[in-house]
């Protein structure tokens, strides 16, 4: 029954190696995908390349496809995964504040090692920016955390939220990746 | 300066001067294959992929390295602290595969380039200031709403989490936004 660290405990060498492992299929991807460019990144904000929305919709949906065959299959436990106790403000004023590093930084956590690597000067700035934003966190504000603990609402998913199951709602993604495609095929036209 | 190189297939304008190299993937394909390791992440391990907790355990272990009482102190610190060993950190290692992995493609693909990506308008001493100020911003973003990118908008809406979703449209907002006001950091 997957996910297997429900039936098998990991020594952490073995968690890391897997890390490791995960992390490079990872990185091939976002750099084939071109995201180790910040102009290319950034582009989608003029409108200009779709890609970050093209590769990310699609990633999500893929996942999500997988998550819900398996476990309609019964290969998955599904109350077995993770899922980060959602607090609607947090993630909203952080998803804002986000953007618009992302936006001015060229890059996001992930893509900027894959753009040092691709030898990007701008990515090991932005790394520089993102380690001394996370200690300002740590150091300054760590009450925030306490704060999100305290009030978050809890595990909140679309299916617990509106009692639709999650297969219809993946096929509602499906459709609107479709939607979402060819309109975007039609904008870069 | 490679605008010659714009007429490969797949680069238009504002896609980078990646057609130094080999095209990208067809970025469904690339959509494809990160879900695939997206989902594997899930299946082996029941969380999926992250990467600012990779930083902030870097940062946890300069700290201790520097003023250990400020660990003790904080919070934030003291769950990245790991008996000691902050950088036997999950996405930390996730990190570092990451890095080999981009580093091997981009050399593969003859896409390595020593470069500071910007538009023509600015300078490379602004546009550094400016990846380092959008690092900061980022950064703070994601401790706030528990993830980045990669952990709520990726790992997070794959599983229909609600904040995830929210976290997510915020990104855009706010990248949609504020772009006109940096347009010439980009175009």
């Amino acid at each position: 029954m997957l996910p297997l660290s429900s039936t098998i405990e990991f020594s952490l060498a073995a968690d890391l190696g897997i890390a490791l492992a995960l992390g490079v299929g990872f990185g091939v991807a976002l750099e084939r995908a071109g995201f180790g460019s910040a102009r290319k990144l950034t582009a989608v904000f003029y409108l200009r390349d779709m890609a970050v929305v093209k590769v990310m919709f699609t990633a999500v949906v893929t996942a999500m496809i997988g998550l819900y065959g398996l476990s309609a299959a019964g290969l998955l436990d599904l109350s077995e995964l993770y899922v980060e106790p959602t607090h609607l403000l947090a993630q909203g004023l952080g998803g804002l504040l986000f953007g618009a590093g992302f936006l001015i930084g060229g890059y996001c956590p992930g893509t900027s090692m894959a753009a040092i690597a691709s030898g990007r000067k701008d990515a090991v700035l932005f790394a520089l920016g993102m380690l001394a934003g996370v200690w300002a966190y740590a150091a300054f504000t760590p009450d925030l955390d306490t704060w999100y603990k305290a009030t978050a609402a809890g595990e909140l998913t679309l299916p617990t939220l509106t009692g639709v199951g999650m297969g219809w709602w993946t096929l509602a993604f499906v459709a609107f990746l479709l939607v979402a495609a060819w309109g975007m095929r039609r904008l870069e036209a | 300066m490679m605008s010659t190189s714009m007429t490969m297939a797949g680069s238009r304008e504002g896609s980078g001067r990646s057609a130094l190299g080999r095209p990208y993937w067809n970025p469904y394909v690339a959509g494809v294959f990160l879900g695939l390791v997206l989902l594997a992440a899930y299946l082996i391990t029941g969380r999926g992929l992250g990467a600012t907790a990779g930083f902030a355990a870097v940062a946890t272990w300069i700290t201790g390295l520097v003023a250990p009482a400020a660990v003790q102190s904080s919070v934030v610190h003291m769950k990245y602290w790991h008996d000691g060993a902050p950088l036997l950190n999950w996405t930390l290692f996730l990190l570092l595969g990451a890095f080999v992995g981009a580093a091997a493609s981009a050399w593969q693909s003859g896409r390595f380039r020593i470069d500071i990506e910007r538009g023509p308008q600015i300078g490379d001493g602004q546009r550094l200031a400016l990846a380092f100020v959008g690092g900061f911003i980022a950064a703070w973003g994601a401790k706030l709403a528990k993830g980045c990118t990669s952990g709520q908008a990726l790992t997070g809406s794959s599983i229909l989490n609600a904040g995830s979703l929210v976290f997510l449209v915020a990104v855009f907002v706010a990248g949609f936004g504020l772009a006109q006001l940096v347009r010439k950091e980009w175009l």
